[in-house]
């Protein structure tokens, strides 16, 4: 601060424009995440400093370029890996729980925990869940819906492994490529989408 | 003690009668119909008169000769245009911090002191809570009005547009994330839409509030501090610059507003 001070002080008396004081807000806004914050558990300061390139490119204020946002699916479809048993389901009762839970990554949570996906926040997928949030949309009757296609099951693994394989930008976390929810999870969470047997498509 | 007792009674009678519509898309109306027969804020307000004026610290003097901004002793009108710029600390303070200061230098409380129980818990009572709510209480009526004039208030300003922005972490999240669209929600919890002029004015013009989840009085420390856990951020320092940057976005977001806190919510 008090360089910053200093230096406008400066180019005041050196009668420059104002204009050529361009401050490096992100600088700041750096500085501040390091002096202000308190690294906890898994919840390390580094990494809300050092964003990754597709989290610099969603943190601008206005529009992002098609060249831009295909550019970020490309790199982003990269980083999906498939199950390497080819088996995409698992268990859709385990997959409402991992849907329910929220817990993961916040500075109150004990370290080591296991993490959920709390899907249900930003998700209708069953009718019996009505405390269901509405960011991304309704699921219901997802895998009714879409069919049984080894294609639909690539899709939607990618989408839950890493959303913006698909949407640049996308509101919903990068569960599979952050590491928030394991290979297994995801699967039951395929199950509860997928599965006929699941109540998502009864 | 009895005022206290009666409004943590009031408040669980208010609790169980209004859960019922806690989901509702307008609850935050609902709360305000309450507010016709009196908002358990109101106790607070009392209470943080009363440490404003009482003799505490090692320097046995009150807070009345702080200067929120407007002048020492000045409490009407202050709120609405904090944060500022303070020329004695040549910084930008917001009220919580600028408490802390008077605190320190009128009082003699060491920072240790000044801060130490910033949020009430069960059975461990806040000062600050209710000395806000007794500040702020006195901006009723009045328009938001952040000047951003001084350099360091605009650069506060633009800080806390790009934390506002600032996608990072496990989940990618960001305060954009959650408040950049109109009619979403977490489970059954309403988004504000903050870029958006008239809900981020109604947000900030009710802010602090007597959440009758927690029963007490919640600062917008309070308020971001709950936002930035549910972001996957790490823990913020209280009172810190980045909180202050953060409040001055969204103050100068409200511009125009009037002001109607302590207001009464979920
Ligand atoms: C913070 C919000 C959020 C969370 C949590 C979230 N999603 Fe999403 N989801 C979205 C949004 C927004 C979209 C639409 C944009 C997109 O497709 O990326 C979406 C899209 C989807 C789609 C694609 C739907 C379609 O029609 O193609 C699927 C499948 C999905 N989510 C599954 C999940 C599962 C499973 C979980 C939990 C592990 C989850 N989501 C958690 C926000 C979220
Ligand atoms: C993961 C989601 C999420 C993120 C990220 C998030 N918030 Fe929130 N925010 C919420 C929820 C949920 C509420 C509570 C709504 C309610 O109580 O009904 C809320 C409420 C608020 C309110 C009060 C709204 C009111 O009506 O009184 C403000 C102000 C706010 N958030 C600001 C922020 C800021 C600033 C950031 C970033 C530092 C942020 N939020 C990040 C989910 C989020």
């Amino acid at each position: 601060m008090k360089k910053l001070m200093v230096l406008i002080a400066t180019i005041a008396a050196a009668g420059c424009s104002s204009s050529t004081v361009e401050k490096d807000y992100d600088a700041e806004v750096v500085r501040l995440i390091n002096s202000d914050f308190k690294s906890k558990g898994s919840v390390q300061i580094e990494k809300f400093v050092q964003q990754d390139e597709v989290q610099k490119l969603c943190s601008q204020d206005g529009e992002l370029s098609q060249d831009a946002l295909a550019s970020i699916r490309d790199s982003q479809m990269k980083t999906v890996k498939y199950p390497a048993d080819d088996q995409y389901l698992g268990d859709w009762e385990k997959g409402i729980k991992i849907a329910n839970n929220g817990k993961g990554g916040q500075f109150s949570d004990k370290p080591g925990s296991v993490s959920g996906g709390n899907c249900f926040g930003c998700h209708q997928i069953t009718k019996e869940e009505v405390a269901f949030g509405t960011m991304g949309p309704s699921l219901y009757q997802y895998g009714k819906l879409r069919g049984n296609s080894k294609e639909i099951y690539q899709y939607t693994w990618a989408k839950i492994y890493n959303a913006q394989a698909s949407i640049a930008c996308s509101n919903m976390p990068r569960f599979g490529h952050a590491g928030i929810l394991t290979e297994e999870q995801i699967k039951d969470l395929m199950a509860l989408l997928l599965d006929p047997e699941s109540p998502t498509n009864k | 003690m009895r005022l206290i007792g009666q409004a943590i009674l009031l408040a669980l009678t208010m609790q169980l009668t209004v859960s019922a519509f806690a989901d509702d898309a307008e609850d935050n109306d609902i709360y305000a119909e309450f507010l016709e027969d009196g908002n358990p804020a109101e106790f607070s307000e009392i209470n943080g008169e009363e440490l404003w004026k009482t003799k505490a610290g090692p320097n046995n003097v009150s807070l009345e000769q702080c200067d929120l901004g407007k002048g020492p002793g000045v409490v009407e009108g202050a709120y609405v245009e904090l944060p500022r710029y303070f020329s004695d600390v040549n910084k930008v303070m917001d009220l919580e911090q600028r408490l802390i200061h008077c605190r320190m230098t009128l009082q003699g409380l060491t920072q240790e002191e000044a801060t130490k129980q910033p949020f009430s818990k069960p059975g461990k009572a806040s000062d600050i809570e209710p000395l806000v709510a007794y500040i702020t209480a006195a901006s009723k009526g009045m328009k938001m009005a952040v000047k951003l004039e001084h350099p360091m208030e605009k650069e506060a300003y633009e800080i806390g547009k790009k934390l506002f922005f600032h996608r990072a972490g496990s989940h990618d999240f960001g305060c954009v994330t959650c408040h950049s669209a109109d009619n979403k929600r977490i489970r059954l919890q309403n988004l504000p839409n903050l870029l958006d002029k008239k809900q981020a004015q109604k947000v900030y013009a009710t802010w602090p509030a007597y959440r009758l989840s927690q029963g007490e009085v919640r600062s917008m420390q309070h308020r971001l501090r709950s936002c930035i856990r549910q972001q996957r951020f790490p823990n913020p320092k209280y009172a810190s610059d980045a909180i202050t940057a953060l409040t001055m976005y969204l103050a100068k977001s409200a511009d125009g507003a009037v002001y109607a806190a302590p207001a009464i919510k979920r």
